[in-house]
This record gives C-alpha cells, structure tokens and sequence, in this order.
C-alpha cells in the first residue's frame, strides 16, 4: 500500500511540475520572444489591475480556449480525431516515469527512491515511449482529412524517424561511457569526477554525443530551427490545423510538455541529473547546516536585488498609468522585500545546527532543486534558440539528419568505444 | 551547408571553416539575441512599444485624416457642387447631388455630400481639386470604427459639424 502512495506522490510531483513549467513557459515564451525582438510583450489581462509581467495571460487564455466551440470538419475519422490530441499528451507524459528526479528521500522510516518507475531499460523506455509519441502526430494530421494536416503529420513522422536514429546512436555513446541502460545508475556516475576537477557528466565525457543529442532532441520536439510540420506559408498549421478549443489547447500544452521532456533528457543524460557538482551527497549531508544558511542568505540578498529593481521603477514611473497598474511595481517591491525577509527569519530557526534526520531531507531538496533549476534553464534554451535561428528547408533537414548526423554518430560511437576499450 | 544545383548568386561568399559548420555561429546568433533580452529586462521603459490606447502617435499638421466640409458664415457648405472632387477621386468614393442655389451670386450647392469612409484612400486628391477650399483631411482623426458598413458611409451634417470622435 505504501509504494502506491509513494508512486502516486511522486506522479502527483511530476505532474504539478510539468503543468506548473508549461505555463511559465507559455509566459517565457511569449515574454522572452518579445524581449529579445525589442518588444513589451502581452501586458494587458490583469487581475484587479495587476497584470504580473503577463503571467496573467495563459490563464486568461484557458478559459478563451474552454469557452470556445470545438469546430470539427465534418469528413474527420470520429474516433481517430478525437483520441490524436489525448495521446499526444498522455505519451508526452508517460516519458518522465523513468527520469530521476533526485536520490532518495527518507519518510517515516522508509527509504524512497526519487524516482516513479527504477527500470533498469529505463533508457530504451525512453526512446520507445518518444518514438510513439508520431503517432498522436500522424493520427490527428490523418484523422482530419485534410491535406495540410496530412502533410504536416507525414513531415512530423519523417522527421522523428530521421532524428530518433542519431538520437539512439548519441545515447549509446553515453550508456558504454556509464556501462548502464538503468538511468538512476547513469544519473549517479554522473556525480564523480573526472581528473579530479570536471564533474563528470555527460558533456564532459561525450561532448559530440551531447551536440548529436541536443540536435536530435529538437527535431524531435518539432521546435525550431526544426518545426518543419507547422509551417504557416506552406501547410498553415500543419497537422493541429483543424483543431480547435480545448483539443487544440491539449496540442499546444504536449508542445510545451515535450519541451520539458526534452529539457528533462538533456539534464538527466548530459548534465548531471539531480547532481550539484563538486557537491556530492555525503558532503551536503555533513554541512547541511552550512549549506542551508548560506543559502537562506543567498535567497535574502537575491530577493533584496530584485525588490530594488522594482523600487527603481516605482521612482520612475510614480503615477504614470493614473489607473490600478500604478500599484504593481510597488506590490512587486513589498513581495521581494517579503520574500527577502521570510529568508532572513528562516535564520532565525538555527539552520546551522540542523540534525543528520534534517540533513537528509536538505540534501534531497537541495538536488531536486538542482534537477528543476537544470530543466528550466534547458527548456529556456529551447525557447532562446527559437528565437534566434532561421528554420530549416525540409531537404536541408533531411540531408543534416541522414548524411551528416547519422555518421557523425557512428564515428562518435566508434571513438567512444575504442577509448572505453583501451582505458 | 552548400548549395549545388542553384546558380551562384552574389551573396554566396567563401564561408570560413567555423562557418560552415553552423555551431560557433549559432552560439554567436545566441549571444546577439541574449544581449538584447538583457538590456530590455533592465530597461523596459526604454522599448520603442507604445503602449496605444493610452499613448498616441503624435503626427504632422500635413497628417490627412477623416474629412470635413468648410463652413460659409451662415453655416452652410462651402461646396459649389462642381463635381471635381468626385472626379478626381481614385477610390471613387464621393457621391455629390448638386442642387440650384438661392443666391444668385452662387451657382449651386450639395443637395446630398456623402463619403465612403471605408473606400477612401486618403490620398487628398480631393483637396487639391477643390476649386474653392470645401473640402479638407485636417482633422487629424484616424481611429474611424462602427459596427456596420452602412454606417461608414457619412452624410453632408457629419462632414459639416464633424464633432465626433472615432466612432461614427
């Protein structure tokens, strides 16, 4: 009974993450695009006149997109239609069972892995489940009876296919390196270090494989430079086209979802997973105390910088609107101020004379933090490269996919396994 | 990448060896784009975004905006119905009916003056034609809305007092 409530716990966690970071993302999206283009970005729905830098916007979106009627073209494949957009999102889902979120935790007495499902395929789990996920692609770009669907699913099928081998080849390089498929064991090598200085992760070990596999993973979540099945001049919106209301909302949330996955793989394979480099476990578990207060001050100074921001922005702009958005920056202040407050009374409590009892469960929040900091980064990454590079020509696609990627795969598993041979 | 099969244009110049292959550039397209997120977030009041409907473009007196018709003393129209205007009109969107006019000093007058707002190009051909200054774009309104196409079309007593807003 007790490992069902751990497993449902833990997918209760993952979940509250990924829908929590899909709508931060929508709002980084959104924001960073218009930032980086020189633009203010959506600033206008607002909660009693606080608008919160836009974060107001994908809520304000939900309930366009429940409210709205769900118009389906009249020759679809019913069933087809209907059940595309729930398995997208439910294999966008599935994939995170396998991702180890941090080492262990101890409750009641129980140690807890952090982890949903400890396969010791884990690795060949992942790639099965993100090879399913064209079919949720193929079904709905098919099921609508379109021909800039179908076209669009057919490009999202080629696509996936094409990268999912240099995918495959990347990830081998990394399991002779780790000698593992189970990804807790490659997760845990990646806390030693190398020559006694690098950490030890996946860039450091295979820095062509991570290359090939970041590549490989943004063709697979069709983002840009790679989001060949959308293309509004050549088959509108590609294979989501005749979507709408909340079918159309489940597309554009697994967009968001497998970017997260995406940024998840990136993390766990080449980057250490949950691990805090030259910060092994037992050293966070024997300074626990120390760790802790430093970090409380670290939280109150960063805070502290913040609510400065907005206090220069509340001098600047002291009545500029004449209407409810004249009190965010102030609000923004007081709630940083609090924030940096609430850290500085957490010293208080004597967080550095905390017991072994406490120690493990900073330990094990403290490498939790370090998985979500290194997914969000990731998942920023995709949306910063989005927001940077051209797109690719389809053929252009095809070629980096088939004759360079493919062989520059191969040969990184050749090396990778003669240097594993010899050492 | 190279690009057989497609003739050799100008912009095809010798990539250098980082170049071509893609990556050390896109870490430099990265850094470009990086740079301007940084400088917007800690600047945001100095973004060119005009925040519209609170902020307005201000523009030049030489702004043509909706039309108006001149007033006489007595608060009748300017126009003398000669039809220049709607002959000149590129879009075609001046209809005038001429009627006799009571003063004998004046030849005719608008019985009916109506403008398609919606086929109206703004172009000022209209003024220039204007053989005694009846007709001008000086109101500097350009935010023209209404709820139905009909209502576009705009009478003689709108033109005259031309008193609204935006809305028609």
């Amino acid at each position: 009974m007790t490992i069902v409530f751990d497993t449902l716990a833990k997918i209760g966690f993952f979940f509250a993450l990924i829908m929590g970071l899909v709508v931060v993302l929508i709002w980084m999206e959104r924001k960073g695009a218009a930032f980086i283009q020189d633009r203010t970005g959506p600033n206008r729905a607002s909660i009693g006149g606080v608008r919160l830098a836009g974060l107001v916007h994908p809520v304000a979106d939900v309930f366009k997109l429940l409210f709205k009627e769900d118009v389906a073209p009249a020759n679809r494949h019913q069933a087809l239609y209907n059940l595309a957009p729930w398995l997208v999102m439910t294999i966008a889902l599935s994939t995170y069972a396998v991702i180890p979120f941090g080492d262990f935790l101890t409750v009641a007495g129980r140690r807890v892995p952090l982890v949903v499902a400890d396969l010791n395929v884990g690795l060949l789990y992942i790639l099965a489940v993100a090879s399913l996920a064209t079919y949720g692609v193929v079904m709905a770009g098919w099921a609508a009876n379109n021909k800039f669907t179908f076209l669009g699913g057919i490009r999202a099928t080629s696509q996936m296919i094409s990268y999912e081998i240099s995918m495959g080849l990347a990830l081998m390089g990394l399991v002779l390196v780790f000698s593992s498929l189970q990804i807790t064991d490659i997760v845990a090598g990646q806390g030693d270090l190398v020559w006694g200085f690098l950490p030890k992760w996946g860039v450091v070990v295979q820095p062509l494989g991570f290359i090939l596999f970041i590549v490989a993973v943004f063709a697979e979540t069709n983002r840009n430079p790679f989001d060949l099945p959308e293309g509004e001049s050549e088959i509108v919106a590609g294979f989501h086209l005749e979507y709408s209301s909340m079918k159309f909302a489940l597309f554009f949330m697994a967009e968001y979802a497998h970017m997260v996955i995406g940024a998840a793989l990136i993390a766990t394979f080449y980057f250490g997973g949950y691990q805090i480099p030259w910060l092994p476990r037992p050293l966070i578990e024997a300074h626990a105390g120390l760790i802790l207060t430093l970090k409380l001050i670290g939280v109150a100074v960063a805070a502290l910088l913040i609510a400065m921001l907005f206090f220069r922005r509340v001098q600047k702009e002291k009545g500029k609107f004449g209407d409810a958005r004249d009190r965010e920056p102030v609000l923004g202040a007081g709630l940083w101020v609090l924030v940096s407050l609430g850290a500085l009374a957490g010293l208080a409590l004597k967080p550095w004379a905390i017991g072994p009892a406490g120690a493990e469960v900073v330990a094990s929040l403290l490498q939790i933090m370090a998985f979500v900091a290194k997914v969000v980064f990731f998942a920023w990454l995709f949306i910063w490269v989005r927001w940077t590079l051209p797109r690719f020509r389809y053929d252009q696609l095809m070629r980096l996919g088939w004759k360079v990627w493919l062989p520059l795969g191969l040969a990184n598993l050749v090396v990778t396994a003669v240097v594993m041979a010899i050492v | 990448m190279s690009f057989e099969g497609l003739p050799k244009g100008s912009g095809d110049k010798k990539r250098s060896f980082l170049e071509s292959i893609y990556l050390w550039e896109v870490v430099r397209g990265l850094g470009v784009t990086a740079g301007h997120l940084v400088k917007n977030i800690l600047n945001t009041d100095d973004m060119p975004t005009m925040q519209y409907p609170e902020e307005k473009r201000v523009y030049g007196d030489r702004f043509r905006g909706r039309h108006r018709l001149m007033q006489r003393d007595d608060g009748s129209a300017k126009c003398v119905a000669c039809q220049m205007c709607s002959t000149y009109c590129p879009a075609d969107c001046i209809e005038i009916v001429g009627a006799e006019h009571p003063d004998p000093k004046i030849e005719k007058y608008p019985l009916t003056f109506e403008i398609d707002l919606l086929r109206c190009v703004y172009c000022g051909l209209c003024e220039e034609a204007c053989p005694c200054d009846a007709i001008r774009l000086d109101t500097g309104i350009y935010e023209i809305a209404a709820d139905s196409r009909e209502k576009f079309v705009v009478d003689k007593e709108f033109l005259l007092n031309n008193d609204t807003d935006g809305t028609l």
